[in-house]
């Protein structure tokens, strides 16, 4: 378990994108030249003048490019280029979330009260979607446990349920019924107040694009993509475990959990390995996506074959 | 409707020769060109079936036009036609062979076993494979009747490969269900012939 805690950043400490992008311009010709190799140093912690938390991972990063143009987010068309092109509707200021259930702070909150009182910090996480494919992305965000602790859960909270906003003018792909909307997912209230658990704002030092859901989203790095809800309009505390959308669409295909797990096939899918986007070869996944460390000690003693 | 014969095999047949192999070409020069998106190696593979499946389904749709429009030259283009298609099924299965699996065969032979789609789309190339090394004319001449027997084999491979597409797609199942529909039309046209004959 890492015990480190990074420190507070100031926004404009924080990597900007001119950095990442020549960053990544040094990263592909250190791969050509195998300067890095050389070198043996982390070229991410060589380069960014911001804190690295140490949750980041110095994996090469995937292209901001393909981040924002290969996404899953059905409320924008079910084709992966579909969000880039369609999510241009969506409405993203003002943003209200609601919060309500088992907490002493209930109430509707501007997003900006939201998120005036954290600091928003660099997470450079592995991304596992359950299709079989994955990403490195830099995230900009917030300790969800921040969030949780501000609106004084009861004892009576267990879960942590999230919503997708609801509006098909906004949303086109709501205009048909692929999926019970609004999107829903929740977490366990130890695996929500867990430090992996971000509430997402921005990639690559800038703010979500709509199509990687704008302006709040959940980022769970150990889970498969799709427990990772965008577009956030409500957060409620429960005493039951809620149902989320895909396991509503099909439970014997996906379940609460969705822990990354190589030992548990999907029905249609391996997941013994993935596609890093960009990478020609497929590599290896890691149990619990590589976050074990963090995260293995909130299922002891619990069968995963089972809770998948 | 008739084609002047010259024109059918030396302009006609060489067109669709062309045109049928402009498919391949683009994701070849995509793949080259890095122009096929974030997951170029999976758009390949899946382009590479969709071709497949729309040629297989051009196929079945000569003998049909040869009624409607009575254009007898059409059927005189299913061999050329089922052997594109069995050159994209065999390019879209090599896809999978390296590009998915990276020709791991413990690997692929545990995905024929237990995932269904790929289970019954490899039964779909089984299938086909016989049919394209009996399409010569020496085979043709040579199988005499049994050779019709054979081929009709066509209908059941085509329903096993709209069932592998159906059975991929992890929701929205819009794209197979429309080849669903154009392979029911066509099968109930045959149908139709048998039984009102």
């Amino acid at each position: 378990m890492l015990i480190l805690k990074s420190k507070d950043i100031k926004e404009n400490e924080v990597t900007d994108f001119e950095i990442y992008q020549n960053r990544r311009k040094f990263m592909k010709t250190a791969a050509g030249v195998g300067i890095s190799a050389v070198s043996g140093l982390p070229i991410i912690q060589a380069n960014a003048k911001g804190v690295v938390s140490p949750y980041s991972t110095d994996e090469k990063l995937t292209d901001y490019e393909d981040i924002t143009s290969y996404c899953n987010f059905y409320e924008f068309g079910t084709g992966k280029s579909d969000p880039a092109r369609n999510a241009h509707t969506l409405v993203t200021s003002p943003w209200t979330v609601t919060v309500e259930g088992e907490c002493e702070k209930p109430g509707q909150y501007n997003l900006e009260d939201l998120l005036k009182p954290v600091s928003i910090e660099e997470r450079i996480y592995r991304f596992r979607c359950v299709e079989g494919w994955s990403m490195v992305i830099p995230w900009m965000g917030f300790p969800l446990a921040d969030l949780i602790k501000r609106m004084q859960p009861t004892s009576k909270a267990k879960y942590v349920y999230f919503e997708t906003l609801n509006d098909p003018e906004q949303m086109p792909g709501q205009k048909r019924a692929v999926l019970d909307w609004p999107y829903r997912e929740g977490l366990r209230m130890d695996e929500a107040m867990n430090p992996l658990t971000l509430m997402g704002t921005g990639i690559y030092g800038k703010d979500l694009l709509n199509q990687n859901g704008a302006p709040l989203r959940l980022v769970v790095p150990w889970k498969y993509g799709f427990k990772n809800i965008k577009s956030i309009v409500k957060i409620s505390f429960l005493e039951t475990q809620p149902v989320n959308t895909w396991q509503k669409a099909n439970k014997n295909e996906y379940g609460f959990f969705s822990n990354v797990n190589p030992e548990v096939s999907h029905p249609r899918w391996s997941q013994r390995k993935e596609r890093r986007i960009g990478q020609f070869r497929k590599i290896k996944t890691q149990k619990f996506n590589g976050y074990g460390e963090q995260v293995a000690s909130l299922y002891k003693g619990m069968d995963l074959k089972k809770y998948y | 409707m008739k084609i002047a014969e010259p024109y059918f095999t030396r302009v006609f047949k060489t067109l669709l020769f062309v045109l049928l192999l402009l498919p391949a070409l683009y994701y070849g020069w995509g793949i080259w060109q890095d122009q096929l998106g974030a997951n170029p190696l999976e758009a390949v593979i899946r382009g590479l079936g969709d071709w497949a499946l729309r040629i297989l389904l051009l196929t079945l749709v000569m003998s049909p036009l040869r009624r409607m429009i009575n254009w007898a030259q059409a059927l005189r283009l299913r061999r050329m036609l089922g052997l594109y298609a069995y050159f994209y099924v065999v390019l879209h299965l090599l896809g999978y062979l390296w590009f998915d699996q990276f020709f791991d065969w413990e690997e692929i032979w545990f995905d024929i076993l237990e995932r269904p789609f790929i289970t019954i789309g490899m039964a779909a190339f089984v299938l086909l494979t016989p049919l394209a090394l009996t399409s010569t004319k020496g085979m043709i001449r040579r199988l005499g009747k049994n050779w019709k027997r054979l081929h009709s084999l066509v209908y059941l491979i085509a329903i096993l490969a709209v069932i592998h597409f159906w059975w991929m797609v992890k929701l929205d199942v819009t794209e197979p269900a429309i080849y669903s529909a154009i392979l029911a039309i066509l099968l109930s046209e045959r149908l139709y012939q048998k039984f009102s004959s």
